[in-house]
């Protein structure tokens, strides 16, 4: 009994299957540029470590600092990032990008390790310098025949919510214990810093 | 036993002869059928960020601000957005949808900056937002046919985004939430420099 049986459902799965395959491919049923290009600019900050570790760095400088830097610094740096996205997509050059990156991650990682404060102002400035060669890196590179605009939304927020998640990592600095770990951290994101500046000095 | 297997390879094969029977183009989605003139017209500015983000941050300008702002924002706007959309859809001259990027910098910063406007200066810049905007979505709504009911449309939404946001935004009262719209604002700014970019590219 169970061996047509088998046998019958089995030719229906192999119809079924022949008929699947005789569909035509080209259905058209979903859009592809448009989420596809807000996926590329949400994953793409998340895919380079060395971007990854400077921006959790910017969160873990600012809740050390905090107030007021805890939120001057998130503010700064997307619209400067942009700014440095926006001079590289009108092709004007900076010359040593992948270095400045990685010297982004040193300095940071090092006044995160150091508890350096130097000032509003000051540190304002460094993150806004740093944010111009992250920005011309990796805010242009849209893949082709995706959406401009959603590349940038994700990119812009997906680095946002990357500071965001330094800042609640940086929010341990109220125990003792935590500013040490935070110390600890920073001087891991210095020496990934320093690995990425081996790399980009060694052409690699 | 055997008549419900028969019954069922027969319907089988008819599954198999109607999948091989499809249409290539199989219009499974609105996209390609539309959703009629009105409906268009309201999904236009969820599926348009040149459009969606600057109301979004006027929406959170206002809402900062308070009620006696966004309220003024909330008639201002969609007034605006609708009178200059009439014009627009005449479609006597195109802008550059490039200029919209212009929306993202100024309320964006505004945003950024919690700068402090007069309920007068918010109606200004409002009439502004909302003459731009509707300008150029009267336009697409003539191109695409959609006309004054689509753009009706449009302004619809912009009043519910706008009510929405403002209305979340007006009732933050931790400090850390407000900074949050802050950043968002910051965000805003960022595309916008962005998207200056890609045009000029």
């Amino acid at each position: 009994m169970s061996a047509p049986r088998s046998g019958r459902a089995g030719l229906r799965g192999l119809a079924l299957a022949v008929a699947a395959l005789a569909v035509p491919a080209g259905l058209s049923a979903h859009e592809g540029g448009s989420v596809a290009g807000l996926l590329s600019g949400l994953l793409h900050p998340v895919t380079g470590l060395d971007h990854v570790i400077a921006m959790i760095a910017v969160g873990l400088w600012g809740a050390q600092l905090g107030k007021p830097a805890v939120w001057v610094l998130p503010v700064v740096f997307p619209m400067v990032m942009a700014f440095g996205g926006m001079l590289g997509l009108i092709g004007l050059p900076i010359p040593g990008v992948e270095i400045g990156i990685a010297a982004s991650a040193i300095l940071l990682g090092g006044v995160v390790a150091g508890e350096v404060n130097p000032g509003l102002r000051l540190a304002g400035l460094l993150v806004a310098v740093f944010a111009i060669f992250h920005g011309h890196a990796h805010g242009t590179e849209l893949p082709d025949g995706q959406s401009g605009i959603l590349y940038s939304i994700g990119f812009v927020a997906s680095t946002g919510l990357l500071h965001a998640s330094g800042i609640a990592i940086g929010l341990i600095h109220r125990w003792d214990w935590g500013r040490r770990v935070l110390r600890v951290l920073g001087g891991v994101v210095a020496a990934g810093g320093a690995w990425f500046l081996l790399q980009a000095l060694s052409g690699g | 036993m055997r008549r419900p297997s028969s019954r069922g390879s027969a319907a089988v094969a008819i599954a198999a002869a109607w999948l091989l029977a499809m249409p290539e183009a199989a219009h499974a989605h609105l996209v390609t059928t539309g959703l009629g003139p009105l409906f268009d017209g309201i999904m236009h500015l969820a599926v348009t960020p040149e459009d969606l983000l600057p109301v979004a941050a006027i929406s959170m300008l206002v809402g900062l601000r308070g009620k006696e702002h966004a309220r003024a924002a909330l008639l201002t706007v969609p007034v605006a957005w609708v009178l200059a959309g009439w014009v627009g859809l005449g479609r006597p001259v195109e802008i550059p949808l490039a200029t919209t990027f212009v929306s993202f910098l100024a309320f964006g910063g505004l945003v950024a900056a919690d700068v402090r406007l007069s309920r007068a200066w918010i109606v200004v810049l409002a009439a502004a937002l909302g003459a731009l905007h509707g300008y150029l979505n009267g336009y697409e709504m003539a191109v695409a046919g959609l006309g004054m009911t689509g753009l009706i449309g449009s302004a619809a939404s912009v009043f519910v985004l706008m009510t929405l946001a403002s209305a979340l935004v007006v009732s933050l009262e931790v400090g850390w939430t407000r900074i949050a719209v802050r950043v968002a604002g910051s965000w805003v700014v960022a595309v916008g420099l962005l998207m200056i970019g890609w045009s000029l590219r």
